[in-house]
């Protein structure tokens, strides 16, 4: 074991993204570069070992737990960040930035943490550190989008944290290990993971946030925190025959939606909802075919994802529009961006030389090979739907389609290059997926490139595409329209405002009520009581008085306006007053 | 002035798009008669099987979506106050 050792990966990117807002322009923009560099360099100085142990209260907390697999998402985090980085390289507002570079740290950081209380800290500091990505579009939806999405990362994080309380306290320890699904502890923690996952029904924060997300901050949030949780859930509950089950239906509910959906990034949103249910089925069958094609498809999947993001940012960038309605043959001015996006498109479809081809095929394989053909028909089913939304429809509706009549130019210089790296990987892993390979948790006996699977694969795609052509042509496929699709996030979003009702008619009514009766009755009540009771009290012997002194009644009524007047002001005779007071002081004698 | 590409204003080119488009089907169709199926599941290795999986699983997809949008589609404005 070694502590000793340079500085952790997370911290480059944590610490450094402090500094950034306090440099100039130009040093600020090679920081920007700089990080993720260094970052790769800490991961490539360290061999495969446990770093930076210590004891804190009776726990082993564990910051560099360096493996096979965590060294992987290690990779890819610090990869996409550059990319990332690069993407968002002229955006003037260094909150984006810091809160880019803590999210990055916080991702690192739970990749490499050995045990559940750093785990848990990392995960927070990801949650917090994303919101800002949100919040920094400055609208009124995005900050209401954002305000929704923090709640629901909370209430995971409490989920998990719970699950971790009860984990500890049943073993005594905090190290992250395989766990099985028994018992509230493991639960709690599963559901936690699962919620950063998207797995549904706790999917709808995903669809509902990314879309608001400034348009780079969105390239950041596709990558880091649905790929962590899949790193986590691989880590903790590989071969759990319900992620199996949750995965193959996360694959195909999203598939649906994105089909009618009319804002681009919200396209891409659910279509990232459904690779990640291959990388759920994958670490669900949990052998070492399906966790490497989990693993390598998340590697494969934040690079194509990040691009198609990219892209459609670059569109929103550059249009201030994304909305199937508003967009479409853009083609004709921006055919970078175009060419950038149908490398995205032809790699999640996994086209044969793209790097999805690589990756996915081993979950599907993994399926076969287990002997699981419900699963299989449901992920090749799901395959089909992908070249339908995100293969086709993304692309097409953006760059042709009907002509919107925009004109715009292509994205700045930094965007196209971020860009073109991303969309290079893609085609490099797809036609050398060896690097790749080599990297993978186990050792890799699978060859994608074989006759019958690059025909069955280009048939499925190619007739999927065909069906696509014949519905558009026919006007069967259902038309772009400016519309919002209700999601389970109907429950939280109407169902939040209609208890907010509740309780505002019900709380505030009580609140009222308690007013009326307390504050202004009761109280007012007790104030005339004191004010008048001496009045009264006097009053009270005006007639015995009378009856003695023989006072006439005309007499005594103004005597009795005489009293009243003289309390009012508070010039009641010594005596008078002085009466009144012992009375009411041997009155209050008696009641107490 | 930026110059543009308009190759598919031009009908004959998407023409030409689609034939290429048709044309690569009946070589993958024809294509499927040659190569060696290892297959997992009897059913996946039968010729064909991929194109008619792949036809019918889209416009599955497209029918259960026009379907799902006649309950779930909503006025852009739904959630706003």
């Amino acid at each position: 074991m070694m502590t000793d050792v340079w500085m952790h990966p997370a911290l480059v990117f944590l610490i450094g993204g402090l500094l950034v807002p306090l440099m100039p322009a130009y040093a600020k923009r090679g920081m920007m570069l700089f990080l993720p560099a260094a970052a790769l360099a800490v991961l490539f100085s360290l061999p495969n070992d446990t770093y930076w142990v210590y004891r804190v209260l009776g726990y082993e907390l564990i910051l560099g737990r360096i493996d096979a697999l965590s060294r992987v998402f290690a990779y890819i985090f610090v990869l996409i960040s550059f990319i990332a980085f690069l993407f968002a390289l002229k955006v003037e507002d260094d909150l984006q930035h810091t809160a880019a570079f803590a999210y990055a740290g916080g991702a690192l950081g739970v990749t490499f943490a050995g045990d559940f209380f750093s785990l848990y800290i990392f995960w927070e500091i990801m949650a917090v550190a994303s919101t800002f990505l949100i919040l920094a579009r400055r609208t009124e939806r995005s900050q209401a989008a954002a305000y929704r999405y923090i709640l629901v990362h909370l209430l995971g994080g409490l989920f998990l944290l719970a699950g971790i309380i009860l984990y500890a306290h049943d073993t005594g320890g905090v190290a992250i290990q395989k766990l099985t699904l028994s018992g509230p502890g493991s639960w709690l923690i599963f559901i936690g993971i699962a919620l950063n996952a998207a797995i549904p029904p706790l999917h709808p924060w995903l669809q509902d946030a990314y879309p608001e997300a400034t348009p780079t901050g969105s390239v950041f949030l596709s990558a880091f925190t649905t790929k962590s949780a899949v790193y986590v859930m691989a880590r903790i509950f590989p071969g759990t025959e319900l992620l199996i089950w949750l995965g193959a239906f996360m694959t195909i509910f999203p598939v649906f939606y994105a089909e009618i959906e009319n804002d681009i990034r919200r396209v891409l949103s659910y279509s990232l909802m459904n690779q990640v249910g291959f990388m759920m089925c994958g670490i669900g069958i949990g052998t070492q075919l399906a966790i490497n094609g989990a693993v390598s498809h998340a590697f494969c999947h934040i690079l194509y994802k990040a691009l198609l993001f990219m892209a459609a940012g670059s569109v929103l960038h550059v249009t201030g529009k994304i909305k199937c309605t508003e967009i479409g043959g853009l083609y004709k001015t921006m055919p970078l961006t175009c060419l950038f996006c149908l490398v995205g498109a032809a790699s999640i479809s996994a086209f044969p030389l793209f790097n999805g081809f690589v990756s996915k095929s081993m979950i599907i394989s993994a399926a076969g090979h287990e002997h699981i053909p419900i699963a299989w028909l449901m992920l090749q089913f799901a395959s089909a739907g992908v070249i339908a939304h995100a293969g086709i429809k993304v692309p097409f509706f953006t760059f042709f389609g009907h002509d919107s009549g925009i004109r715009a130019k292509e994205p700045p210089v930094n965007m196209l290059i971020a860009m073109g790296i991303a969309a290079f990987l893609c085609v490099f892993l797809g036609v050398f997926p060896q690097p790749l390979y080599s990297i993978l948790p186990y050792p890799v006996d699978y060859v994608p490139y074989t006759g019958a699977h690059v025909v069955g694969q280009l048939q499925l795609l190619m007739f999927g595409m065909f069906a696509f052509a014949l519905m558009i042509r026919s006007g069967y496929y259902p038309p772009e329209v400016r519309a919002i699709n209700l999601d389970v996030d109907w429950f939280y979003r109407i169902g939040g405002r209609i208890f907010q009702g509740a309780a505002d008619r019900g709380l505030n009514g009580l609140n009222g009520i308690a007013d009326q009766l307390l504050n202004r009755k009761l109280t007012g009540s007790v104030c005339r009581f004191a004010r008048q009771a001496p009045a009264n009290l006097v009053l009270f012997f005006v007639p015995a008085v009378r009856a003695v002194s023989g006072i006439s009644k005309d007499e005594s009524g103004k005597v009795r306006a005489r009293i009243l007047a003289a309390f009012e002001t508070g010039s009641v005779p010594i005596g008078l007053s002085a009466a009144a007071a012992t009375l009411l002081v041997v009155i209050l004698f008696f009641f107490t | 002035m930026k110059k543009e590409i308009k190759i598919f204003d031009n009908p004959k080119n998407v023409k030409r798009l689609l034939w290429g488009f048709y044309l690569s089907l009946a070589v993958l169709i024809a294509a499927d008669f040659f190569v060696h199926k290892h297959a997992e599941f009897p059913w996946a290795g039968r010729h064909q099987f991929f194109a008619a999986f792949g036809f019918v699983s889209c416009v599955l997809v497209i029918t259960i979506a026009k379907i799902l949008r006649f309950f779930v589609k909503r006025r852009e404005d739904y959630y706003d106050d």
